[in-house]
């Protein structure tokens, strides 16, 4: 069913009885060309892409629990493509270009919504840093503005100007960054796979690879043995864990990452702030409630919960920058688990067994990343080589020594 | 992560006071062991799921090096022993 303004009159008319589900449950085949290991936003993103972009669509995608119960519905939906290096700009670029055309072409509204994403600085060298990665930005064909202190104010007049500590001095913005409703990603790109016959296969977890020699054959599940020429592994927060099953160690750890929703408000920030202090971003969504995140919650995790103090870090960041949020009531916290890189940046490649491929290590960033993702991942599956935009996220770059360091943090920067 | 870590010579403590330093079962290889060993030991990660051994310092105490094991699926700390201590005994 295609959705259109008639298909609501119609429906309307048929007290809407005649809505459809909007993907099938099937049961596992015993063979997929493909089989995908992780139904969240990448996997499916990956699937869609596979069966549309490259013409394979015996797929099966294979996830542990229901769609849009992992990370893609645990984020705080931004995105923005405010890269500084060659091997992330031109990545992430091809992201937020998807982004545009996304809802057109997958016909479902994902309330993609550019309203700016704004990066505060508050010295002189955070100054220069954000001008530097405001022209790697333009020298890319990326739209970046350098913004200064009274048009910061215009813009956003409920910040803190006064805050002796940390002046706000300007900030480097992106108006073509902006927020995405997570649930209908998860939800669009489902249903845009399952229209081409991918098997979105809920509630069957990954518990073994079966390999022959180099070769992966198939692999064991909750709901039995599947066989498959390809096994793409896209299971973000358990990369490590599906990896082992290959007999792979990964440069990942896993941590939690948290985020919070506030009681819904009067609309007051009309774009995507982050400040350059404290780890602390912040946008409001179309209910109205306050979302926003800070740090990682800095040790290893599977929890999918975090702690106390995170969440009392991150509001006095959150403070510091808008005073007027110390009277905002906090209605929900949640926890998601990331695979943190020891670079920071993310991984897709083929592993070194034959028909094994890995897309993991998106640390605090995969939800934006999300369509690229499927796309450049839907490339290397099909043709084995590697999207021209993704050719540095080699899997053995550390060995190599041609980390991304983004943050020019070094070649362990402990972002994990 | 529990919020509290019995710290063998202050007693339970906010784990703020505590910094991580990452799993205590990696063992730092030799100088000249190669670059395949210091690979492995730089950059790759068991990452298990489960209890897990690691090495926290007590930054804002008697800064001694502990090695704490704990649960990362439900945040329970099961003991927590001096380092050097334990490096001591074979």
């Amino acid at each position: 069913m295609r959705y259109s303004a008639l298909s609501i009159i119609r429906n309307a008319l048929g007290g809407n009885r005649g809505w459809k589900p909007v993907w099938r449950t099937p049961e596992p085949k015993p063979h997929y060309d493909v089989i995908i290991a992780g139904g969240g936003g990448h996997g499916l993103a990956t699937a869609y892409y596979l069966a549309r972009e490259f013409g394979i669509r015996n797929i099966g995608v294979l996830e542990k629990s229901y769609i849009g119960s992992g990370n893609v519905g645990r984020n705080t939906t931004i995105i923005r493509s405010n890269y500084l290096l060659e091997g992330n700009n031109p990545f992430y670029e091809l992201s937020l270009k998807l982004w545009e055309g996304l809802e057109q072409q997958f016909n479902f509204n994902a309330m993609v919504s550019q309203r700016g994403v704004i990066n505060l600085f508050h010295s002189d060298a955070q100054r220069d840093a954000a001008a530097r990665r405001g022209n790697a930005m333009r020298l890319h064909g990326v739209d970046a503005e350098l913004v200064e202190r009274e048009g910061v104010r215009d813009m956003l007049p409920f910040l803190d100007y006064n805050n002796a500590r940390f002046p706000i001095m300007g900030g480097l913005l992106q108006r073509r960054g902006g927020t995405v409703r997570h649930d209908a990603v998860a939800w669009g790109f489902a249903r845009g796979a399952d229209s081409y016959g991918v098997d979105i296969i809920q509630d069957c977890e990954m518990t073994g690879v079966r390999r022959d020699g180099n070769r992966v054959v198939g692999v064991e599940t909750s709901k039995g043995y599947i066989a498959c020429d390809k096994l793409a592994l896209s299971a973000a927060g358990h990369s490590s864990v599906v990896a082992e099953m290959a007999g792979l160690k990964l440069p990942i750890e896993s941590h939690v990452l948290q985020a919070f929703v506030s009681e819904g408000l009067k609309p007051f920030i009309d774009m995507v702030v982050t400040f350059g202090v404290g780890h602390f971003y912040v946008s409001q969504s179309d209910k109205g409630g306050l979302v926003f995140g800070g740090d990682i919650d800095g040790y290893n995790s599977y929890a999918r919960r975090g702690n106390l103090a995170t969440v009392e870090h991150v509001i006095e960041a959150g403070v510091s920058m808008i005073p007027a949020l110390s009277r905002v009531k906090v209605l929900r916290s949640w926890g998601g688990i990331m695979d943190m890189s020891m670079d920071g940046s993310p991984i897709i490649d083929k592993a070194p067994l034959d028909n094994l491929y890995i897309n993991a290590g998106w640390c605090y960033g995969g939800f934006k990343a999300t369509p690229a993702s499927g796309w450049c991942y839907a490339h290397l599956i099909a043709t084995d080589t590697p999207h021209p935009v993704a050719t540095q996220m080699r899997l053995d770059r550390f060995e190599r020594g041609y980390l991304i360091d983004e943050r020019g943090a070094g070649a362990q920067p402990n972002l994990h | 992560m529990a919020s509290l870590i019995d710290c063998p010579h202050c007693g339970a403590r906010p784990k703020e006071e505590f910094t991580i330093k990452g799993s205590a079962e990696a063992e730092r290889p030799q100088a000249e062991a190669g670059n395949e060993a210091w690979f492995g030991y730089v950059y790759l990660r068991d990452n298990p799921i489960g209890r897990v051994r690691e090495y926290w310092h007590h930054t804002s105490g008697c800064r001694r090096w502990l090695i704490v094991e704990r649960d990362n699926t439900d945040h329970t700390v099961h003991q927590v022993l001096d380092a050097a201590a334990e490096k001591r005994t074979p």
